[in-house]
């Protein structure tokens, strides 16, 4: 909690920004530990299908999750230029498939905006706020609710 | 990211330390217990709860000080031998202990205190204490006077003098002990003065600053006996060249001059001391300290490890393109290439010995449950441990502590008979439970035995009957009987006693000692007792396993579940309804499961003539051949743990790196057999990858 006090008091969120099937999703930056190239995951029996499987990062087993996948997006074509995005958050390391990072950001925290309410949109709310970056619209992924850790127990 | 609170980690690091004392309290108390009257026995026991109230007292932790201290004054009668060891006072000394303990876990864990934990023992000491009249000769920091009757009338006219050399070594500093301190705790007991011996110091562009080079000669006029004087040096002993001695010559008159003459001739003397030989008292000294010891985070130990792990993966990868470019294998790459391999493997056997523990904590653990577990229903126990020096994974013991406490429980209230059957039945009144560990070809074997009257078998029979785990007219041989006892929803005791009957039976014992990678069996004689041998792997990290593909992927089978490998001809097949095809080997039949269909990465063969398959055999008896694509080879394989970084994941026991570097899922053969028999409709179920 003290990485958003640490907000407030200095007025900016950095953020990461990756692109997604054409469309630019961003993250906490302090949740980003690194970025690594894509290399082959060995997929793991029964899981949800946008679980990739799982690769070995300096000798630890890393979960992937393929965000396209997650979103409900379009399935990209897999590419040797798909990047891997890793994150800490709540005692677990996933790593996130993404299209290409693009850039990192420094949003100040009242430009950014709760997504407006569509209808009666049950699905879970994978983007938290949104944002403008020079005319782009830059979606904040909450990473909560995109962390399998549920899923992987119900598979 | 996470700020470090240094008084957490003193903390911390103080309870750690208390462990330590504890354990060493315990190995003290069941010297004395078995007539080691020994006075440096009852020292160690002494200082153990020294320390542990000096430290709560640090920490503001008033109970636990309050209760320490009135344990030690009972501890100090017995070290100056007005108070007598009896079984009573034995008794009394281990449960204090115990609750001290359990003062140290909650103070720990910042939990309440209740006062009806310590009352009773609180006030047995304070008996014991107050009738030996006992006067507390150490000097005290911090804590409440506790209305002992002291009695200082025959120290009081008497002046001590002592002269006190001290030269502390580097270590002294930098454990945080600090010499004006001491001085000043010193200055409390009387009059001193100090002279400081700085002749060892050397020129500045020499001086290490890590290194201490002053010495000091202090006299003291003081009330105290010697002791006290030794006290307050207690917590650097070890760490400094300590001389105590009577000052014989000067007899504290008031008319004598200044001290600083006798300070000076002390000095004198003192000073070719440390100068012919500057440096020796300190090798001299950690040579005859015990065995140095440092304490390090577990998660370095694991990052070790892991390290480890990726090197042999390395070696591996570099092996491997260095054979593919057809170097000669006498060539001085490929000799030094198999020196690195020598070196690598040594470097994992040690880094697998960092994690590795002598199984003792868990053994005293053991032997508290025994005392409170027999005083509880009235039997007259007696444990005897073996082996406790031996090492295991500090995993393994920590995961052993549930089924064992369970074990050793059920000795003592099923295993053993009542006092008045033992006698009748011609045996000593005192029962015996037995806890042993040994390794024993690469594993660990642990054995808890009792000398009771053994299993009840035809009881045993009769309650499996009445549950329904066997049919009436079954005939069971005395093992089969005997291993009824693991069935799930299995209890011998008639009434749920106060000691078992907790909601876990020896089902769950067994499923949590192979969850570790370790098999259980039980082994009983009647009238002559019952023994549980636990056979476990010396370490959770690496294991032997056979590599196999599967659709295109690699993975892992423990070794020790497969009984053959075998490829099947036309006739080793047979037909079980629409989808189901069973494997004939002789003359039995094992269903037969394809690992691909099961995992969920490919639809089933059309036909299985030709396969490979593993016949899985498992210790509760289940069997099934497994139809794999290829085998590849057999190799030891490091586990890297998938729970914790992905969750569970059905059929699947951890996960390792092979020498691609790519990772391969180790699989729990006895996990998918069991998710294979609830019957998931194989065709409709969703494929990770396309076949």
């Amino acid at each position: 909690m003290a990485e958003m006090e640490l907000i407030k008091e200095t007025g900016d969120v950095e953020l990461l920004s990756f692109r997604i099937s054409e469309q630019e999703y961003s993250l906490d930056i302090m949740s980003v530990r690194e970025i690594r190239s894509w290399t082959k995951a060995t997929p793991l029996p029964h899981s949800p299908s946008y679980v990739r499987g799982v690769i070995n990062l300096r000798g630890t087993v890393l979960p992937i999750i393929d965000l396209s996948a997650r979103l409900g997006l379009e399935k990209s074509e897999q590419s040797e230029r798909d990047v891997i995005i890793v994150v800490h958050m709540f005692d677990q390391t996933v790593g996130l498939l993404v299209d290409a990072v693009i850039d990192i950001l420094a949003v100040p925290h009242n430009e950014m905006q709760q997504p407006p309410e569509i209808g009666t949109d049950t699905g879970p709310a994978f983007v938290n706020a949104l944002t403008l970056v020079e005319g782009r619209m830059i979606r904040l992924l909450d990473l909560a609710s995109i962390m399998p850790r549920t899923e992987g127990k119900a598979a | 990211m996470t700020s470090t609170d240094p008084m957490a980690e003193i903390r911390a690091s103080f309870f750690i330390e208390c462990e330590e004392l504890l354990e060493s309290l315990q190995d003290g108390l069941e010297a004395l217990g078995s007539g080691d009257s020994d006075p440096e026995t009852i020292n160690i026991v002494f200082r153990a709860v020294h320390s542990i109230k000096g430290g709560a007292g640090a920490f503001g932790l008033d109970q636990l000080v309050e209760f320490a201290h009135s344990y030690e004054t009972v501890l100090d009668g017995v070290r100056s031998g007005e108070t007598e060891i009896t079984p009573d006072l034995m008794r009394l000394l281990f449960q204090s202990g115990d609750i001290l303990s359990d003062l140290v876990r909650l103070s720990r864990d910042d939990e309440p205190i209740e006062k009806s934990l310590t009352e009773a023992t609180y006030a047995a000491l304070k008996e014991v204490a107050g009738s030996s009249d006992e006067e507390e000769p150490e000097a005290d920091i911090d804590f409440q006077p506790m209305g002992l009757a002291f009695d200082f009338a025959d120290l009081a006219e008497e002046k001590n003098a002592f002269i006190i050399t001290f030269k502390p070594e580097a270590e002294l500093f930098t454990s945080g002990n600090e010499p004006l301190h001491l001085f000043r705790t010193l200055a409390e007991l009387g009059n001193i003065t100090v002279t400081c011996d700085a002749s060892a110091l050397p020129i500045i562009e020499d001086m290490d600053i890590a290194q201490g080079y002053l010495s000091w000669t202090l006299r003291l006029e003081t009330d105290a006996e010697k002791t006290a004087v030794q006290e307050v040096f207690e917590f650097v002993e070890g760490l400094c060249d300590l001389k105590i001695e009577d000052d014989i010559d000067l007899p504290a008159l008031p008319d004598l001059a200044p001290l600083e003459p006798v300070a000076e001739t002390v000095s004198e003397a003192i000073v070719p001391l440390s100068a012919t030989a500057p440096s020796a008292p300190a090798e001299a000294k950690t040579a005859a300290a015990p065995k140095p010891t440092v304490r390090v985070d577990l998660e370095r130990v694991d990052r070790l490890v892991n390290l480890v792990g990726e090197l042999v993966i390395n070696q591996a990868m570099l092996s491997q393109s260095i054979s593919d470019t057809g170097i000669p294998g006498s060539s001085e790459i490929a000799t030094g290439l198999e020196e690195f391999m020598r070196l690598t493997r040594d470097i994992q056997d040690s880094v697998m010995m960092i994690r590795a523990q002598p199984i003792k904590s868990l053994f005293q653990r053991m032997s508290r449950i025994v005392r409170e577990s027999s005083a509880a229903i009235g039997k007259d126990v007696k444990f005897v441990t073996e082996g406790e020096n031996t090492e295991i994974d500090k995993t393994v013991i920590e995961r052993l502590s549930d089924p064992l406490t369970h074990m050793i429980r059920n000795a003592v209230d099923h295993g053993l008979e009542s006092n008045a059957d033992r006698v009748a039945a011609g045996k000593p009144e005192q029962g015996i439970v037995k806890l042993s560990a040994i390794h024993r070809s690469g594993r660990v074997i642990i054995e808890i035995s009792d000398d009771g009257a053994g299993i009840n078998r035809p009881k045993v029979q009769q309650i499996a009957i009445e549950k329904g785990l066997i049919a009436k007219d079954t005939q069971l041989s005395d093992a089969e009987t005997d291993n009824l006892l693991f069935a799930a929803g299995f209890s011998t005791a008639t009434e749920v006693s106060n000691l078992s009957g907790r909601g876990v039976g020896m089902d769950v014992v067994r499923s949590a000692i192979q969850s570790l990678g370790g098999r259980i069996s039980i082994a009983s004689t009647p009238g002559s007792g019952t023994t549980f041998t636990i056979s476990l792997p010396l370490t959770l990290a690496v294991m032997d396993g056979m590599v196999i593909n599967v659709a295109d992927q690699a993975m892992v089978v423990p070794l020790n579940s497969i009984a053959e490998t075998l490829a099947l001809t036309q006739n080793d097949i047979e037909q079980l309804g629409p989808n189901k095809h069973l494997v004939r080997n002789r003359d039995t039949f094992v269903p037969l499961l394809d690992l691909g269909v099961e995992l969920g990465y490919r639809h089933a063969l059309p036909s299985y003539e030709g396969a490979v398959v593993l016949l899985i055999s498992q210790e509760d008896g289940s069997r099934a051949a497994l139809v794999v694509d290829t085998i590849q080879d057999q190799r030891q394989v490091v586990i890297k743990g998938l729970e914790e970084s992905y969750g569970r994941v059905p059929g699947v026991a951890a996960a390792t790196i092979l020498g691609d570097g790519q990772i391969a899922l180790i699989l729990d053969p006895t996990d998918i057999i069991s998710n294979a028999s609830l019957g998931a409709a194989p065709d409709d179920a969703p494929f990770a990858i396309a076949g």
